[in-house]
């Protein structure tokens, strides 16, 4: 299978009056076509500067990002911002509205997207009048309406209450299965990492570099939290970032 | 739906008591006020002179609205302050977005804003009465003047507060700057800018009134001006009434309109 992103060496750092800060350092991996990703680390680490760099907002200061050809990027950030200003519809279509191409397709494919996930009766609301899990998943649907190739995902449950965190997080990385998409997750919830990631990657404090890959080998059915095995992998990541401390 | 219990009946009739109690008292001041006032003068405990008296102020108004044009010259400053704090608000966003652009910019002009905003403007009117002219867009501009630099730098703290992360979501989307000016920072600034237009109305009036106190021929600072000068306090007092009236009425005119932004875009 094709690799859809290839990092190589990545380095970053950035300079303030203060003195220059390392953050990244020698960065290397890749992610095949269909994969899902976790990449843990502890808080202030430069796990959202790693996305950052691969969604091509900032840029390594050494190293290069590969992305496959015609593979388009889609960012998910922690908290939803849908804008009060705008009803759902109108938000879920605002990358489309910015790329100028809102056209009949892209709002039918939307409005497929909010029938699919059950969000149809929702779309001339508000998103003051929806709950912290509805509208997670229709920043979900904002993010997938361009048809990105890769989705990128800074913390995306982090700002929902511990319940709603773990049905929006099985909720959206099925949904994220189904519509067959490559995904890389950042993430300092260990079992969450463990519970969505085909693969865990854990990154030591600044400057970062990757400890260790895990390859989380249990199935997705019934719930990976019930298999005994979940536990060792928790354990083990969990040491990983103890031990940096 | 079900009889509302006692407690709930004793609330609402608690608060409904409150209400007719405020607005008495309320009422009753001013009533109180205008009558001992009148009393007052017509016994001759104060000086009718100096402190003229509701019934001549009624009067004078009844009389000045027949033959020198009272509404004249209440539009005249109606129109001044309104073009203003119209102005004021258009201008002050409109430089703020400038300044919001180009950091670098902002930087440079930062110094000059603040002592800009600290001298009292109304100690530039007679200059720029000098540099504009003996008119009424002299008077307009000493409106516009007070409420400006305010209204930037008001406008441009909230441009530059817009949650970083809503900026981020727009370049996350494949947006530019200019999708974050129009997408995010301006929607989310509608409350700032209806703000800067309402404390804009209060400044621009007190611009209008001096710029026609030095210079005017028509409008409410002229007539309090004129009045003062010839020992007519019913005029003045009469001006000060309306004043207070216009700026009520327009404070109330902006209230409206931004509940109707609101409600349309919220």
């Amino acid at each position: 299978m094709k690799n859809a992103v290839e990092l190589k060496n990545i380095n970053f750092s950035f300079n303030t009056p203060c003195g220059e800060h390392f953050v990244l350092k020698d960065i290397s991996f890749s992610v095949k076509e269909g994969e899902f990703i976790s990449v843990a680390g502890p808080s202030g680490c430069g796990k959202s500067t790693l996305l950052s760099i691969i969604s091509g907002l900032l840029k390594s200061s050494e190293g290069s990002v590969k992305i496959y050809d015609g593979f388009k990027c889609g960012y998910m950030l922690q908290k939803d911002y849908l804008f009060e200003w705008r009803n759902i519809f109108s938000n879920a279509c605002l990358g489309a509205e910015i790329n100028g191409n809102i056209t009949e397709e892209t709002k039918q494919y939307a409005l497929s997207l909010f029938e699919k996930y059950g969000l149809k009766d929702y779309i001339n609301s508000r998103p003051s009048a929806l709950s912290g899990g509805m509208r997670q998943r229709v920043a979900l649907i904002r993010t997938l309406v361009p048809k990105p190739d890769i989705l990128l995902l800074d913390e995306p449950f982090s700002a929902l209450d511990y319940q709603t965190r773990l049905e929006v997080c099985d909720e959206i990385s099925q949904i994220i299965k189904n519509e067959g998409k490559t995904a890389i997750m950042v993430t300092h919830d260990i079992s969450e990492a463990i519970s969505v990631s085909d693969r865990v990657f854990v990154l030591s404090k600044i400057p970062a570099i990757i400890k260790s890959e895990h390859i989380i080998d249990i199935s997705h059915s019934p719930s990976r939290r019930d298999d005994p095995r979940f536990r060792e992998y928790f354990n083990a990541i969990w040491k990983e970032l103890k031990d940096n401390e | 739906m079900n009889e509302p219990s006692t407690r709930q009946k004793q609330y609402l009739h608690s608060i409904k008591k409150r209400r007719i109690c405020i607005m008495l008292c309320r009422n009753s001041i001013i009533l109180s006020f205008i009558v001992l006032w009148q009393f007052c003068s017509q016994k001759g405990i104060v000086d009718s002179f100096i402190f003229s008296s509701p019934k001549e102020i009624v009067l004078s108004a009844v009389d000045m609205t027949l033959n020198s044009r009272l509404l004249f010259h209440t539009a005249v400053t109606a129109c001044e302050t309104i073009a203003g704090f119209i102005l004021g608000t258009f201008i002050g966003t409109g430089t703020a977005i400038i300044l919001w652009w180009n950091s670098f910019l902002n930087d440079i002009v930062d110094p000059y804003l603040v002592v800009l905003n600290s001298i009292p403007k109304t100690a530039l009117a007679p200059i720029i009465i000098v540099w504009v002219g003996n008119n009424i867009s002299a008077i307009i501009a000493v409106a516009l003047l007070t409420s400006v630099i305010v209204s930037i730098m008001n406008i441009l703290t909230a441009f530059n507060e817009t949650d970083k992360d809503m900026i981020k979501l727009i370049y996350t989307l494949g947006g530019n700057k200019k999708d974050v000016l129009f997408k995010v920072i301006l929607p989310a600034n509608v409350p700032a800018i209806m703000n800067a237009l309402k404390v804009n109305t209060g400044l621009s009036f007190i611009g209008t009134i001096i710029g026609e106190m030095l210079v005017a021929k028509y409008g409410l600072g002229y007539l309090i001006i004129y009045g003062s000068q010839i020992f007519r306090l019913d005029i003045v007092l009469l001006s000060v009434v309306i004043l207070a009236l216009l700026s009520t009425f327009l404070y109330k005119a902006i209230m409206k309109l931004e509940k109707k932004i609101n409600s349309k875009i919220i």
